[in-house]
């Protein structure tokens, strides 16, 4: 819930917490600079994140290997996602943004552009083979700068109510057509009843969706860039999803809502089309239903296929601000490829890890507490989660995405036409990129 | 011989020396800000090629571009024109309410002064935000105890968050807010009236509520154009209500009204320069009607005094 009030206030603590630390840290960096290395003094770094419970994670580096090396991190706890972007490139237009943040990866682009992040290949482009390729690529842009380190990721998966689906009679559909009919089945047999909604709220998820069908939004041409947001990929989940709403075969109202969670926990809606940190949400927001839900892949275009989208994730990233890059990118490596570091992370802060071999281990033997029934959720997660489609992102992912939410809200409302809808989104995003001076190819 | 001298200049620089705090305070915290702004709505970001890379983003001087932009900017235009429609609502019903309250409250036969006074007084307590999210929970069909109600009446259950309605649910959360404070403004300038006032009306043989009527009304007349003042600022700049109902439905665009686009540009698109921009030209408006209003009110009372 945005809460503008308290956020302002915590931020300017923050700003004067990181102001002063800036200091000391450029005072350390003083002595240093005579030795020219940044490993041989001590070093103290700044970290910009909103996962919960990193705090305790860093502890671990700041006892063991963070010691050694005499590199301190603290965590400076920040809002999530965008308004943290926002931050970033304020603090960074005063040359003060701090050494490490955290960052969602269609969010890379628009830092990089901004020239926030530095280039951290020669330190961690050894982790390469630690992830997927598909993750990997999101963090160099396609180029040969490494820009981040991945640590989370979401690939997308199919909620469903198992024994709701039991008592309708209903399939778990494995194509989307299969989808739009056990729609349209639970609409015959329960008519107060839905599948899912379509969330005008969540550009995130529909992006997701996109990916799955292999849009490609952002992509470049030499010197320019192409937008695609209306390629015919796209336009096939618009006019699907569309469908759906305008025929009432399910809900048009947004997710995240009092009112959502109440459909979700009473059985009002009875799937959901999410991501892998699904259990966490369901286990605030439908706590009644708990061990009722099973998980499975997202449905596919067409039989055979085998291909899942992504809804959230995020990386580590060194700012171009960072006196002690070098230090930066070792720990940014330690918090991502680490066993010890990763187990923490999913430990303490819930989170899916990006790093392959993590997502077979620790924490992730057993299945959420929330989904005790399914005892191979993560064995399963693991296997969709090879499946991600590449994604392509651009430099104002921010403008689609508030786009998305005004032209898809009011086609939402009015049961309307979301093609159009996803057009006003590509004119906005074109006319946007233009205006910044970016070059674009029609 | 410098004492001589300089005596009389420290006499003359005193109220400067007063004054130079204030002076100060103001340009750093204020003036300073607000210049910053308007130059950044001059300038504006250019961008080459790619714009991957260090050194492609530049600062430029934008002209009247952004001014020009924003002024021709249907979103802002539909933004103002609800907040028109919003406030249409909002100042009369507001202002309405508190003048009624403060009037009863005043009148002699009323009971639980104290406690009514405080209840109407306390949901200016709480804060925008939390208000906003209560009665949004309240306008959800599925979690309202309103609509439980209604149905289990058989009444029609209107949808508060759509279209029509939907000014009428953000005007609700603004009058349920304001009413108490503009209630206690014009409470307080009665109470400052003195009694001989309404001994001589009485003796004169006017009923209460032509002493409300005649009396009461025009003697707090000031109040009333102060708390109109304060409505209309307060209305140009609604930003937290609409905000925090728009995860609610899909009826309420990221741009409902002027600040929420300039909140949008400067931290949604990151677009500081039109933000800035957009932002002088509602200061100016807000300016422009505030202040042609007192203007209005003030030359009307100097009329009725004249006469």
């Amino acid at each position: 819930m945005p809460n503008t009030k308290r956020r302002r206030l915590f931020r300017g603590a923050a700003t004067a917490v990181a102001l002063t630390l800036g200091g000391t840290a450029l005072a350390a960096c003083g002595s240093d600079e005579g030795d020219g290395e940044a490993g041989s003094g001590p070093v103290s770094l700044t970290y910009w994140t909103w996962t919960p419970g990193m705090d305790k994670v860093v502890d671990l580096w700041n006892k063991g290997p963070g010691k050694k090396d005499r590199i301190t991190v603290t965590v400076k706890k920040q809002a999530s996602g965008d308004t943290l972007v926002t931050k970033i490139l304020t603090a960074h237009k005063a040359g003060k943004a701090p050494d490490l943040v955290q960052a969602e990866y269609q969010a890379l682009p628009t830092l990089v552009s901004n020239d926030a992040l530095a280039d951290i290949s020669g330190e961690v482009g050894g982790a390469k083979e630690k992830f997927a390729e598909g993750v990997w690529q999101q963090t160099t842009l396609g180029t040969d700068a490494v820009y981040a380190v991945p640590q989370d990721i979401g690939p997308m998966m199919f909620y469903y109510r198992e024994d709701l689906f039991q008592q309708y009679g209903l399939k778990v559909p494995t194509t989307w057509e299969q989808f739009a009919e056990t729609a349209r089945a639970l609409k015959k047999k329960a008519p107060d009843k839905d599948l899912t909604t379509f969330s005008a709220n969540d550009s995130g998820l529909f992006a997701g969706l996109a990916q799955q069908a292999g849009a490609k939004w952002w992509t470049t041409q030499g010197e320019q860039w192409k937008v695609g947001i209306n390629d015919p990929a796209t336009q096939k989940v618009a006019e699907f999803w569309g469908g759906l709403v305008e025929e009432g075969a399910i809900d048009n109202q947004p997710m995240y809502t009092p009112a959502w969670n109440k459909a979700l926990n009473t059985g009002k809606q009875i799937a959901w089309v999410s991501a892998v940190w699904a259990p966490g949400t369901l286990t605030t927001a439908a706590p009644d239903t708990k061990g009722k839900w099973a998980m499975a892949p997202l449905p596919q275009w067409s039989t055979g296929e085998n291909v899942t989208g992504s809804w959230g994730g995020s990386s580590t990233a060194v700012t171009t601000d960072s006196k002690h890059k070098e230090a930066a990118a070792k720990f940014a490596a330690w918090l991502n490829t680490d066993g010890e570091a990763l187990n923490a992370l999913a430990k303490e802060s819930g989170i899916y890890p990006a790093s392959t071999a993590a997502q077979l281990s620790g924490a992730f033997t057993k299945s959420p507490e929330y989904f005790a029934n399914q005892a191979d959720f993560y064995t399963k997660a693991a296997e969709i989660a090879q499946t991600t489609a590449p994604s392509a992102w651009g430099p104002n992912v921010n403008v689609a995405y508030t786009a998305f939410k005004d032209a898809f809200g009011s086609a939402a409302k009015n049961k309307s036409d979301f093609t159009a809808a996803l057009d006003t989104m590509q004119e906005a995003t074109v006319a946007d990129l233009k205006k910044q001076g970016f070059e674009v190819s029609e | 011989m410098t004492t001589a001298r300089r005596r009389p200049y420290g006499v003359k620089g005193a109220p400067y020396g007063f004054l130079l705090p204030a002076t100060i305070l103001f340009a750093l915290f204020f003036a300073l800000p607000i210049g910053y702004a308007v130059w950044l709505s001059f300038r504006k970001v250019k961008v080459s090629g790619l714009g991957l890379g260090s050194g492609a983003r530049r600062e430029v001087w934008a002209g009247l571009e952004n001014y020009t932009a924003a002024l021709t900017d249907s979103e802002l235009l539909g933004g103002a024109l609800r907040v028109l429609a919003y406030g249409c609502i909002v100042v009369p019903v507001m202002l309405g309410l508190a003048l009624l309250f403060a009037l009863m409250l005043d009148s002699e036969k009323v009971r639980f002064a104290p406690f009514t006074r405080l209840a109407i007084f306390l949901p200016y307590a709480i804060p925008g935000v939390v208000a906003a999210l209560l009665w949004g929970f309240l306008y959800l069909p599925d979690v309202s105890p309103f609509y439980f109600v209604l149905d289990k009446l058989g009444l029609p259950q209107p949808d508060l968050l759509d279209g029509g309605p939907l000014y009428l649910a953000l005007s609700n959360i603004a009058v349920w807010g304001g009413t108490g404070f503009n209630m206690i403004v014009i409470y307080t300038s009665l109470r400052s009236i003195p009694a001989e006032v309404y001994e001589a009306a009485k003796l004169d043989g006017a009923t209460p509520l032509q002493i409300a009527l005649r009396i009461k009304i025009p003697m707090v007349a000031p109040s009333l154009v102060l708390t109109f003042f304060f409505s209309i600022i307060a209305t140009l700049q609604v930003f937290s209500e609409p905000t925090t109902l728009k995860p609610l439905t899909n009826s309420v665009p990221t741009t409902w009204s002027p600040l929420m686009k300039v909140y949008q540009d400067a931290f949604g698109k990151g677009d500081i320069h039109a933000a800035a921009a957009q932002a002088t030209i509602i200061a100016l408006a807000t300016l422009l009607l505030s202040f042609g209003f007192l203007r209005a009110a003030n030359r009307r009372q100097k009329q009725e005094a004249a006469r």
